[in-house]
């Protein structure tokens, strides 16, 4: 069983949704982002999600757009990424997955991005603009290395589409139950509910909601109807919010927060 | 059609939808609209009463004889600077927006470079009684002034995309989430031959309209089948339109003219196809300017309209099979393409086809034979890129007095007037 499956796992036996926690690799640089991502493990963060920054993120709004340039601005590269990585999985007991947009993946070659993020430590990788239907290539090589593939669902999602999405993911589904791009609205509980429901009739892999979620109530919320909460906007928002010394510890408050959030349902 | 032997979706092995799944529906539904408008007679008779009656088409088709004698070529020109709005891009508005009426939906959105498609739109969307929103990178609202105002007089609204590059690519990212935001209400009108299934092969068969007009005017005023049908190539879909109805006859050489901008290998071009490897971009498997690790590069071209590092997933397809030759024209062979149609014929074209005309007058002689036959897409006219290219030219030196007697007449110049 993948160990993204085994942080769900005993996020359930404690009788509570799993913390799924977003940061992207070299914001606000790189020291101080593997920092956050550790602060965050320490602080309750089941599963960390760390984003390879690209030049054109369609999926992002300003928050996660600026960070990402930052990073790019910095001159990092996926190598730098991936060797950060590599550090982080070697010091923290949760797992990690990249989650950066098919482009990166896909011009680096399916193979050898699957081969490098398998040898830093990486759990799976989740590609938000790779739908099941066009994922067989990648698939084929996150398999051979022993990575996750966690696709996306959405509302508009019809049952044929949801039935390819269950059977392609592992580790966990990634429920958006909002139209929008990340950091601008709030999670909309009632058709995010609908959609877990939907996919929790398809498959027993895990469930995590993601999209728009951003404080402890809107955690506990989710966690009330979902086996996983991820937040991301609301995190790179903290972490950006005053000196990069105090990145980690304003992270680590938050992730503190959302934790408390997801336990109290 | 060639895009049959390859998986629904592709040109090839381009092509494909590499969008994010909350906009899965929509781009269901287009497809579903596209297919029952196809089926449908009455969207075939109002596409082509619009086109006739209210876009101007046909557009002719004239041999340039002082341009022949200069480039040593037979050279037609097919005159889409003379359709309504002054481009090329109206014939895929107008069919766009009859779908999203019948979709049902009240809005539309567009990415602009030139400010051409941005234009067409707020056209389309005014003659459709459509609230309109255009993105445009700042750069971009800063090179084609003329047209953020033509826009706005149309009541459409324009906003600046600060993001990334601040032109082409960032207004498309910006469009993307927009749409992915408001996909219930809005129609993403998409402005070139690209983007995910089915955008490439709805602007295609759109933009078919000028292949299927040129051929017949070729055959009727020249006789047979011209040795090559030439047209420039941003995101691609002028190009595609030109050489459609070409595609299947053999002995027609296709040419794309891509913008090289500074130059081949000087880092600052938008030679996609030249310069680029295949890469994922705006939702297709296509050709991209694009580094190692996958970031996409800037683009560079003194025109916005081919300032894209993309291109079309069907000009990926026949660039790889070697259906199609894609070369490329610097800015300077542009300019120069510019200025001699202006001269020699009376045509002032827009900066985008001047880099045909630009590559025509350069590469023609060497690279067809003498006196072949040609049909080059004039694609828009150049009326909003006047005052672009007397500040390049000047920053270059070679603006010798294009532009003085028009500041030296100014009267608010004058401290003697009393005006
Ligand atoms: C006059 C004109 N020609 C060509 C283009 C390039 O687009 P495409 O390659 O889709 O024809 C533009 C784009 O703005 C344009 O305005």
């Amino acid at each position: 069983m993948s160990a993204v499956t085994d942080a769900f796992t005993r996020a359930r036996d404690e009788g509570r949704a799993a913390l799924v926690i977003y940061l992207p690799a070299g914001f606000p640089d790189m020291e101080t982002s593997r920092a956050c991502l550790e602060a965050a493990a320490d602080s309750g963060a089941d599963v960390l999600e760390v984003g390879f920054p690209f030049s054109d993120p369609m999926m992002d709004g300003p928050i996660i757009q600026a960070a990402s340039q930052q990073a790019l601005d910095h001159g990092y590269g996926v190598a730098d990424d991936l060797d950060m990585c590599r550090s982080l999985t070697g010091e923290v007991d949760v797992p990690a997955l990249v989650m950066t947009y098919v482009t990166i993946p896909d011009t680096r070659g399916f193979a050898r991005f699957a081969d490098e993020a398998a040898g830093a430590g990486l759990a799976g990788a989740i590609l938000p603009d790779l739908p099941a239907g066009e994922s067989d290539p990648w698939v084929r090589e996150a398999r051979r290395t022993g990575l996750d593939t966690v696709f996306l669902a959405s509302s508009v999602s019809t049952d044929d589409r949801i039935d390819r999405i269950a059977e392609v993911s592992t580790g966990f589904v990634y429920a958006v139950g909002l139209m929008g791009v990340t950091g601008v609205k709030d999670v909309a509980s009632d058709d995010s509910r609908t959609l877990v429901e939907r996919i929790r009739s398809r498959t027993s892999t895990p469930v995590a909601v993601g999209l728009g979620v951003k404080t402890r109530q809107q955690a506990a919320e989710v966690a009330s109807f979902a086996d996983g909460v991820i937040v991301g906007s609301a995190v790179v928002q903290a972490a950006s919010d005053g000196e990069p010394a105090g990145a980690a510890h304003r992270v680590a408050d938050l992730v503190r927060e959302l934790r408390a959030g997801v336990g109290s349902r | 059609m060639s895009e049959t032997d390859a998986r629904p979706g592709y040109f090839g092995r381009f092509g494909g939808q590499f969008v994010p799944e909350a906009l899965s529906g929509a781009i269901t539904q287009l497809e579903e609209a596209w297919r029952d408008a196809e089926a449908d007679p009455t969207f075939g008779l109002e596409l082509d009463r619009l086109r006739s009656q209210y876009g101007g088409r046909p557009t002719p088709l004239y041999l340039a004889e002082r341009l022949s004698e200069e480039a040593g070529l037979e050279v037609h020109l097919k005159r889409e600077d003379l359709a309504h709005t002054g481009s090329h891009k109206l014939n895929n508005v107008v069919g766009q927006a009859l779908l999203t009426t019948r979709m049902g939906k009240p809005r539309v959105i567009a990415e602009t470079g030139a400010g051409q498609h941005g234009v067409a739109t707020a056209t389309a969307a005014a003659l459709f009684g459509l609230e309109c929103v255009v993105y445009m990178g700042a750069e971009d609202c800063r090179r084609q002034r003329l047209n953020v105002v033509r826009m706005q007089l149309l009541g459409a609204e324009v906003v600046p995309v600060e993001s990334g590059t601040r032109t082409l690519k960032d207004a498309i990212n910006e469009a993307m989430r927009d749409w992915v935001t408001n996909v219930d209400s809005t129609h993403y009108l998409i402005g070139s031959a690209m983007g995910p299934h089915p955008f490439p092969l709805i602007v295609r068969e759109l933009q078919k309209v000028i292949s299927v007009e040129s051929k017949a005017q070729f055959a009727a005023q020249a006789g047979g089948l011209p040795d090559a049908v030439i047209a420039c190539v941003g995101g691609g879909s002028n190009a595609i339109g030109s050489f459609a109805e070409f595609i299947d006859e053999p002995d027609v050489q296709l040419v794309g003219v891509e913008a090289a901008g500074e130059g081949i290998g000087t880092g600052r071009t938008a030679a996609t196809i030249t310069e680029g490897r295949e890469a994922v971009l705006h939702g297709a498997r296509s050709i991209a300017l694009v580094d190692e690790d996958g970031q996409v590069k800037h683009a560079h071209s003194i025109s916005a309209g081919l300032d894209y590092p993309g291109v079309g997933p069907e000009h990926a397809m026949l660039a790889d099979s070697g259906r199609g030759r894609y070369v490329a024209a610097t800015d300077r062979e542009a300019i120069q393409g510019f200025r001699r149609l202006s001269e020699l014929e009376g045509i002032i074209p827009a900066l985008e086809p001047s880099h045909a005309i630009g590559w025509l007058l350069a590469h023609g002689r060497d690279e067809l034979d003498a006196g072949a036959t040609v049909i080059l897409t004039v694609s828009g006219r150049g009326d909003k890129d006047v005052d672009e290219v007397v500040k390049v030219m000047t920053e270059l030196g070679i603006a010798g007095d294009l532009g003085n007697e028009v500041v030296d007449a100014d009267p608010r110049e004058d401290p003697e007037s009393d005006a």
